[in-house]
């Protein structure tokens, strides 16, 4: 949650995700989120306003940017599906809104993205009017016309390539990008190992305190049987032994929260990157095969003059407007690639902070914890001491 | 068993602690600057620079220095050592032998099982002609004054010999708490391959014979002396049947009522009667806690409080049993999967310092290889706390052999009892026939001479049964001394070594903990730069 900062000079734009409520029965249910904004920019509608969202609503803010913005890695969003029964339990709501609120505020203080119309919407639009843009425009939708052509072709001349056993080369093979790409995808494996072993040990230290839970018991049991002082030291070492195990419960949440989601978190990153590259190749590829046809056209262009014939008018403007449209698709095609440049350096320099601080209280955690079992079980042995000498 | 690894895991931990000892031998070298950490890869044993690179947690506050890593791994003259894969993680000196007699620094027992080795059958005799079976090398090694003062001996023994002890043992010391055989798992050793059952029964009768030598009065028996010390063939008769058992028992007696050389016991045609009774009545009793057959009435009731705390006693001692190794278990996999993410991280590392572009990618790097580097040693932490926790926890796994031996010496004495009660009912009923044959005598005028020989004969059958019922009253009081001293021995072995066990288990809690949140301390100073002091 931020603050604004005091003067109004400084242009400012934040905005919390908060309150998460529960709404709706049964399969229908949802749980609907107050998004707070607060800010000086002109384009608001003053400094503070407040709406309610739900998850399908960031989701169309996301596909917005997406179509708007290529080139750019839109902050991902937290997986849309849960196990049933999880779907509501409050660690899982707090995990949510929790992400929820980052995606958001990394959007508002993406230079570009930030200056989004589809971001006022969302942050401003009253509940109706959100319902409807979000009708409209979730689900096949939110493409249009012209992307599903641009789909078709992709997946045809993929297709006649491979039957033809045409090489050609629609891609970019700079050796700089080259490296990314290779960079990226790897980068993906060696995340998703160390997110998988992060929430298999949030797992390992809630089994942990299980086991030290039924231990105390178990001890507090066998000391009934016996007399003093034996009866008592298994008594108070099964008592120890549940505090331990709240302790190990209590960090496993943290670790969960505040190491294996940032970790998630990561890796939806790179996912969401893997689809700008994505873009970049079909903005390429485009880019390619316009300016391919448009130098035909512009031959044909040529030998229709020569001939003088009665079809020249005709070329010539369909050569203009491939011209106009190839020229578009270079623009299109350097900007996804002017952004990703801004945008990687960005990126890394967001997730060193990132993962530093989730480092930082990782191990702060795992001292607390250790440190907390240490003096709980150490509070024992002077009792322990004076039995055995005695 | 608690805490045992198989082949595949040891390997498995083999290649992961060389990965993980290449990377803390160059962390140990390493500032912490940001110019990239090359991995090389060494060309000295890893295995050997793991002391060096060991963090010293030598804080003044740290209450109690745990075994080093090299002392838990490395132990090579230690036959209970991790890497053999042996089962048996606990030696003798952990367990059952803190009994006041042994607690004397200079005692000491220690009996080890090795060598399983094939030998043929070459006795003709009906059981087996031309088979094999396998021996035992069981090596001694002993200062105490009944065996000779300090020495080491050895013998060879086959299961066979163990059993043979075994019964012997249970007949001479009727009313002790003898720690119970391993079983002949006549099932097991079709079924399981030839050399684990071997090796599953070379760590069971090393445990046993152990056991046994912890035992104060056990290990001072000829039995026992016999077993260990004599060459060759093993010179304890094989209990045949029930009957003969019965007889050199009473025959034992006498001897131990009495002092040396006490009269023996009546064996004449009246006393093969009672040795069929005998038989009968052992039989009868059943080897449980003598529930199901109601014939004994025990009238001592603070014999049968006693018995019932035992039951408890037990019941408690297997649940708790079953959490610890449940517990043993959970700390084994934290450790694993920290280990695990440790060496993702090592990766990673790696993999942005070869791959860097950008100075944030570098410094990322360095602050993933501080988080490796704390999360491996944490990991070693845990697994040598596991190791230790084992070693702790198994005394109540060690109890729960002993609650046998406790039952069998109350099945002793409710068999002893039951000897009594049906000599002393046999008699009553001996000596109503006698009265009813005298009766009807005495109303024959001049006598009936085949009706005085009959009463000659039951008054004869009565003496013997007085007798009898002499000696069984004399050796259920035996019992019940025995049963009685035993118990209190028990009693306060047990607690001592509870009290052992609970000590062990906390310190070594308290000082692996001190050790791993001193390493996770380093580890957030060193990301300090990164602390958010948020909520």
């Amino acid at each position: 949650m931020q603050s604004p900062r005091s003067p109004s000079s400084q242009p400012y734009l934040s905005a919390s995700v908060t309150d998460p409520v529960k709404l709706g029965n049964g399969v229908q249910a949802y749980i609907s989120y107050r998004v707070i904004t607060k800010t000086n920019l002109p384009e608001y509608q003053g400094p503070e306003k407040i709406v309610i969202r739900r998850y399908s609503d960031f989701v169309w803010l996301r596909d917005r940017l997406l179509d708007k913005y290529k080139g750019v890695f839109v902050p991902p969003l937290p997986e849309k599906s849960a196990v049933e029964k999880f779907r509501f339990s409050a660690e899982f709501i707090e995990m949510r809104r929790a992400a929820l609120d980052i995606f958001v505020n990394r959007i508002a203080s993406h230079p570009e993205l930030q200056q989004s119309e589809d971001l006022r919407t969302f942050l401003q639009a009253d509940e109706e009017t959100m319902e409807r843009f979000r009708f409209q425009e979730t689900g096949i939708f939110n493409k249009k016309p012209a992307d599903f052509m641009q789909m078709f072709r992709d997946v045809q001349s993929k297709v006649s390539d491979a039957v033809l056993g045409k090489e050609k080369p629609v891609e970019e093979t700079t050796p700089e990008y080259e490296k990314l790409k290779h960079y990226i995808f790897e980068l993906e494996n060696h995340l998703a190992e160390a997110q998988k072993h992060a929430y298999r040990l949030v797992k390992r230290h809630r089994e942990l305190g299980q086991s030290l839970l039924d231990f105390g018991k178990a001890v507090k049991l066998l000391g009934a049987c016996e007399g003093e002082p034996t009866g008592k030291l298994f008594s108070d070492l099964g008592t120890k032994s549940e505090l331990v195990s709240i302790k190990l419960q209590k960090e496993a949440q943290q670790v969960l929260m505040n190491f294996e989601e940032p970790l998630k978190d990561y890796v939806r990153y790179v996912q969401s990157i893997k689809a700008t590259i994505a873009e970049r190749a079909t903005a390429f590829k485009q880019h390619c095969e316009l300016a391919e046809t448009t130098k035909l056209k512009e031959i044909n262009l040529d030998k229709l003059m020569l001939t003088r014939s009665d079809k020249v008018g005709e070329a010539e403007i369909e050569y203009r407007e491939m011209k106009a449209e190839s020229e578009e698709a270079t623009i299109r095609f350097e900007r996804i690639v002017k952004r990703m440049n801004e945008e990687i350096v960005r990126f890394q320099e967001q997730k060193t902070e990132e993962m530093g601080v989730a480092f930082h209280q990782f191990a702060k955690g795992q001292a607390r914890l250790a440190n907390g079992i240490a003096d709980a079980w150490r509070a024992l042995l002077p009792k322990l001491e004076a039995a055995s000498s005695a | 068993m608690m805490g045992s690894e198989n082949d595949d895991e040891a390997h498995l931990h083999a290649s992961t602690d060389d990965m993980e000892n290449l990377f803390l031998r160059d962390d140990a070298d390493k500032s912490n600057s940001p110019p990239p950490i090359t991995v090389t890869p060494a060309d000295s044993d890893p295995l050997s620079a793991t002391p060096q690179s060991k963090p010293n947690g030598g804080d003044s506050r740290s209450y109690i220095e745990p075994p080093s890593y090299a002392d838990v791994i490395f132990s090579p003259f230690d036959d209970t050592s991790e890497i053999n894969g042996s089962d048996d993680t606990h030696s003798s000196d952990y367990s059952l032998s803190r009994s006041p007699s042994s607690s004397a620094s200079s005692d000491y027992i220690k009996i080890t099982v090795s060598s399983p080795q094939k030998e043929q059958e070459t006795s003709t005799s009906m059981l087996s002609g031309g088979g094999t079976y396998i021996t035992y090398l069981i090596t001694t090694r002993t200062n105490l004054p009944d065996y000779g003062g300090g020495s080491e001996f050895s013998v060879r023994r086959r299961f066979r010999d163990v059993v043979t002890l075994a019964d012997r043992l249970a007949e001479s010391y009727r009313g002790f708490c003898i720690p119970p055989r391993p079983d002949k798992s006549v099932v097991e050793s079709q079924v399981m391959q030839k050399q684990e059952f071997v090796e599953q029964r070379r760590v069971a009768l090393e445990k046993y014979l152990r056991r046994l030598v912890a035992h104060p009065v056990i290990r001072s028996s000829d039995e026992v002396k016999v077993f260990l010390r004599v060459e060759g063939k093993l010179p304890l008769q094989a209990s045949a049947d029930v009957a003969s058992r019965m007889l050199d028992g009473a025959v034992k007696l006498p001897r131990q009522l009495f002092g040396e050389g006490g009269g023996g016991v009546e064996t004449a045609r009246g006393g093969r009667d009672l040795l069929r009774l005998f038989k009968e009545l052992r039989q009868s009793v059943s080897n449980d806690w003598g529930g199901s057959k109601p014939l004994v009435v025990e009238e001592d009731r603070d014999f049968l409080e006693k018995k019932e705390k035992m039951v408890d006693l037990e019941q408690q001692i297997i649940n708790a049993s079953q959490q610890a190794e449940t517990l043993v278990k959970a700390q084994q996999e934290m450790g694993e999967t920290m280990g695990e993410l440790g060496l993702a991280f090592i990766k990673l590392t790696k993999f942005e310092n070869e791959e860097a572009v950008f100075n944030s990618q570098r410094a990322r790097a360095n602050d993933m290889k501080n988080l490796a580097t704390a999360a491996v040693k944490a990991s070693r932490f845990y697994r040598e706390l596991n190791s230790q926790t084992v070693k702790h926890l198994d005394t109540l796994h060690d109890y729960l052999g002993l609650m046998l031996a406790v039952q069998g010496a109350f099945a002793d004495r409710s068999s002893a009892l039951l000897t009594v009660q049906t000599l002393l009912s046999e008699l009553s009923s001996l000596e109503g026939r006698a009265e009813k044959l005298e009766a009807a005598l005495s109303k024959v005028f001049g006598g009936d001479k085949s009706r005085i020989k009959k009463i000659e004969e039951i008054k004869e059958t009565i003496r013997n049964t007085e007798d009898a019922k002499n000696v069984a009253i004399r050796e259920y009081e035996r019992i019940k001394e025995n049963n009685w001293s035993e118990v209190e021995r028990l009693d306060r072995e047990r607690r001592a070594d509870f009290l052992s066990m609970m000590k062990g288990f906390v310190v070594n809690q308290v000082g692996y903990a001190e050790k791993i949140a001193s390493v996770w301390t380093k580890a957030a100073e060193e990301t300090s730069q990164y602390d958010r002091e948020s909520s």
